[in-house]
């Protein structure tokens, strides 16, 4: 087990008082504690750690930073590494 | 998974190990500080070096929750098994590191200790609430990133009045210990190690934010990119160290955009702040004694405290001869340099606790690296 290590799933309910929520992780449906985050909604994403939502997945930057990774400036001509 | 496919694109890291290629200075070295396990699985579990140019190295720091905690605080939880009726709560890799004299917490379990593994807090919660006539213990361990569930779980048994439910608690801080490393004398004088800049963590600056490591940045002129746990995060990461670097820059930034900010989770900072305070003094496996480095529980709450519930004797422990975790933990050593490594010692059968979790970078070695010279190729699809 990775200790430190949180992954990224995404919200199917919340509760009502707010407090709990059910993610799917490969399939199997999960209870989570949303005791340390705020304005969670169904549809999030949301990074899961020993079995509590610890921040929200912003995917805007997500996807920005994906783009970052293919930007090519200026490497057009290197060639491949083999 | 979404948000975790696309992170392991193997086209992408190609697009990026050019990029890198590109910007690397081939007359210097780059010697870079992954201070996190999970980094450090990472790096292995994809072959990311097979990829880097030879002059960018990975130095590993000792950010794995269970590596650096002292062998003596598990003999103490030995000793509390041994003396009181206690179920013992904990997260999985707990139970395998090695204990003076030969013991774990498994090999105690398996001689009839209550020793229960637990997923989360909530889960100790619960075995407390069943058992009400037995004393619950979590044995609590991990940074900045394990640190809020357990302050939710003792807040949760004040309020619940649930007075059969203590923490052993063994929370540590990163920066007090990135701030030990810069200041050891390997690093300073000696200069065995050399560290030009740091990933900076994850997770636990999810927690924490960005700023905390504005200060020695500054303070000790090193660069930090505060880095994703997936392998292009990490490549990403590894080419604004070179660019900083290479620029002359030593400044706290940003890759992991999509998870951390400056200001990390406020609501969970004030929590951890309501539930615990600094310890003076705290040993870790590797650096020694290390002041403000680790937490205890605050005084209100002092009744869910192990330490205050219970006679825990100070112990002092016994290490297992020959093994350089703690050089290892402190970047001065690599797996390699143990004679035990994967001859006497392996993950079936650790004899330290860099052996025992994929955070530990014996393990990591173990695992992905060793034929690593043999045929390098790299893992990324
Ligand atoms: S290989 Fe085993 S004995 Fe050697 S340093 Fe690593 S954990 Fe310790």
């Amino acid at each position: 087990m990775l200790m430190c290590l949180a992954i990224p799933t995404q919200i199917i309910t919340v509760s009502a008082d707010q407090q709990g929520a059910t993610v799917s992780i490969d399939g199997i449906q999960k209870e989570i504690s949303l005791a340390l985050v705020e304005e969670i909604a169904v549809g999030d994403y949301v990074l899961l750690h020993v079995g509590y939502a610890l921040s929200k997945v912003d995917t805007v930057e997500a996807e920005k930073t994906l783009a970052l990774f293919a930007e090519m400036k200026g490497l057009e001509t290197m060639e491949p590494l083999k | 998974m979404r948000y975790i496919d696309e992170f392991r694109s193997g086209e992408l890291a190609q697009k990026l190990a050019r990029k890198i290629r590109h910007a690397t200075d081939p007359n210097r070295q780059y010697n870079l500080m992954e201070f996190c396990g999970g980094h450090t699985h990472a790096i292995f579990r994809y072959g990311v070096p097979d990829l880097l140019p030879k002059n960018v190295h990975f130095v590993h720091g000792p950010g794995c929750p269970v590596c650096v905690l002292p062998t003596a605080r598990i003999d103490q939880a030995l000793y509390l098994l041994e003396q009181e009726d206690v179920i013992l709560c904990s997260y999985g890799d707990l139970l395998r590191v090695p204990a003076s004299h030969k013991k774990s917490l498994l090999k105690a379990k398996a001689q009839g200790s209550d020793v229960r593994m637990v997923y989360s807090t909530q889960d100790a919660l619960k075995i407390a609430r069943e058992n009400p006539e037995r004393e619950v213990v979590f044995f609590a361990i991990g940074f900045e990133t394990t640190t809020p569930p357990t302050a939710v779980a003792i807040k949760q048994a004040a309020t619940e009045g649930l007075s059969n439910f203590s923490v052993f608690c063994n929370h540590v801080l990163t920066p007090a210990a990135i701030q030990n490393i810069l200041e050891s004398p390997e690093v300073r004088e000696i200069g065995t190690v050399s560290i030009d800049g740091f990933f900076g963590p994850s997770h636990v600056s999810a927690i924490i934010g960005s700023r905390p490591y504005e200060f020695f940045a500054e303070e000790f002129q090193r660069p930090v990119v505060i880095a994703g746990f997936e392998p292009l995060d990490v490549m990403q990461s590894t080419l604004m160290l070179i660019q900083q670097l290479n620029e002359g820059r030593y400044e706290v930034e940003n890759e992991y955009h999509r998870v951390v900010s400056r200001d990390g989770n406020l609501k969970a900072q004030a929590l951890v702040a309501e539930l615990f305070e600094l310890r003076p003094l705290f040993e870790w496996r590797g650096l020694g004694q290390v002041p403000y480095s680790a937490l205890r529980i605050k005084q209100p709450f002092n009744e869910f405290d192990t330490e205050q519930r219970f006679n825990i004797p100070e112990i002092e422990s016994k290490e297992i001869k020959g093994c350089e975790c703690p050089a290892i933990l402190r970047g001065a050593k690599r797996p390699r340099d143990c004679k035990l490594f994967g001859t006497v010692c392996t993950p079936e059968n650790p004899m330290g606790s860099c052996m025992v979790s994929s955070e530990g970078a014996c393990a990591a070695y173990w695992s992905y690296g060793r034929f690593r010279n043999v045929s390098p190729e790299s893992d990324l699809e």
